[in-house]
């Protein structure tokens, strides 16, 4: 049966690398928030030439799976770009999974911009806003709640898929958990133990998010 | 004062009006009526450029703006002179009755937010609202929505106030409010364009009442006078139309 003894000597060790996991998930989330609101604003507003970078952008970072996205950031652009020889595994992985979640996140937000209603940005124009000062202070706000059920989602995927990242050689999550198995041969407990942290962590976004919706939605109760 | 000369709209091919001329004086209070669908509304829109006019010269104070060349910063000045009162209110869903208001006040006009909050609530309190500055529009009813509406328009300092059937999206028991807040500005000398179906209110209030029929001004004059004793046959046709269930007066 299950070696428990093992399992709870190696949460310590797995739980050391949760920071480095987390770490890459929220700074690809964040930087991925800001390059998607851009695409979805170019989208929206239709700014010549950069809407058509857009669309293409979007459509490759969707169409083409994040393990090949990774390997082409890590084994692939070096070969091209004399800089990024020296590129880490982790920022590898950081560049890949902001790139190929804005391109997701850029449609939801574009869907939540799309449905806030028309009469109040004329309503904003009627009174003298330019289109960025509608954008910040009117839609985007609002579109900031429509979205983020979906936006927290994909923060959740973002951090289980940090996990690719132990193949371009980073000790994350995974990657530990993986060295840790191959020594012990005891695959099941170490696999198991690491399933059940993704899992308590992301139950606890969950939770968090709950109550970050209920904050959002204060002005919409009657 | 406010005056548009030739101001021609088309949608596609379609002339919504052509060569439209109509002038006001500071003050002056007018209201358009018509049968639906005769570019009442669309002429209100051209006002402020929520719709573009294909040509013509709108000038609102010392703003004037010829349609062909309006660059985006004549636009925005134009709207600056002119505030706009929506069918369906178009608050912002995501700020309260007292952010409303103040809005244009701090984004527009630059104003410190704590003199716009002071004068947002002075507005509050004369449409009859400052129990509900804190409130947002999903909790407020129709009329109180609209009076906010209106409450935005008057904190735009603006030279004219243009209402687009203010009252139309409105449930019978909250038109009153609405139309007796218009009132009490039209006692304030406050410049205003109304398009209308509330032939009572056109009445007691207007100046002078602008007759649109399929994109033409058909014609124009005090309500008494329009009302009593309309020169136009299409102007006869429709206020009989009009009048018949509502008890008033036929001409």
């Amino acid at each position: 049966m299950l070696n428990l003894e093992y399992m709870w000597g190696l949460l310590p060790v797995l739980l050391s690398y949760l920071p480095l996991t987390l770490q890459m998930a929220t700074i690809a989330m964040l930087f991925a928030l800001v390059f998607a609101c851009l695409l979805a604003v170019i989208r929206v507003t239709r700014v010549p030439l950069l809407n058509g970078f857009s669309l293409l952008f979007i459509s490759f970072f969707r169409g083409t799976p994040l393990l090949v996205q990774l390997f082409l950031f890590y084994y692939g652009l070096p070969q091209l770009v004399e800089a990024l020889v020296s590129i880490n595994g982790v920022t590898a992985a950081i560049l890949g999974l902001t790139l190929h979640f804005s391109a997701y996140m850029a449609e939801s937000i574009r869907a939540a911009i799309v449905g806030i209603d028309r009469s109040q940005t004329e309503a904003a124009l009627s009174i003298g806003m330019t289109q960025p000062q509608l954008m910040r202070r009117i839609i985007l706000p609002q579109a900031t709640r429509v979205a983020t059920p979906t936006l927290m989602n994909y923060f959740i995927d973002m951090i289980k898929a940090t996990s690719l990242a132990f193949t371009l050689g980073v000790t994350e999550l995974m990657g530990a958990t993986q060295k840790e198995a191959s020594s012990s041969f005891l695959y099941l407990e170490a696999f198991l133990l690491v399933a059940i942290i993704y899992w308590v962590v992301v139950e606890l976004l969950s939770w968090g998010q709950r109550h970050l919706e209920i904050y959002l939605n204060r002005a919409y109760q009657r | 004062m406010i005056s548009l000369e030739a101001v021609t709209k088309r949608f596609g091919k379609q002339n919504v009006f052509a060569d439209i001329d109509l002038t006001l004086e500071r003050g002056e209070i007018i209201v358009i009526i018509g049968p639906s669908g005769t570019g009442k509304s669309t002429l209100l829109r051209c006002i402020n450029f929520l719709e573009r006019p294909e040509s013509g010269r709108i000038t609102v104070g010392d703003v004037q703006v010829d349609a062909q060349r309006a660059s985006r910063s004549d636009i925005l000045k134009l709207r600056r002179r002119t505030a706009f009162v929506f069918q369906n209110y178009g608050l912002f869903a995501n700020k309260t009755a007292l952010q409303n208001i103040s809005e244009g006040m701090i984004v527009v006009d630059k104003i410190p937010k704590e003199q716009a909050h002071a004068r947002a609530r002075e507005i509050l309190e004369r449409i009859g609202l400052a129990d509900k500055s804190d409130a947002y529009p999903a909790a407020l009813s129709g009329g109180q929505q609209q009076r906010i509406g209106i409450g935005r328009a008057m904190a735009a300092n603006a030279d004219v106030i243009l209402f687009d059937e203010p009252t139309s999206s409105l449930d019978p028991q909250w038109v009153g409010e609405v139309l007796s807040l218009m009132k009490q500005l039209a006692s304030e000398q406050q410049t205003m364009i109304i398009v209308t179906h509330e032939m009572q209110f056109a009445r007691d209030v207007a100046d002078r009442v602008v007759f649109m029929d399929e994109g033409q001004i058909i014609e124009q004059a005090p309500p008494e006078e329009l009302f009593t004793a309309p020169k136009d046959p299409r102007t006869q046709r429709f206020l009989r139309k009009i009048l018949a269930p509502t008890g008033q007066p036929l001409p």
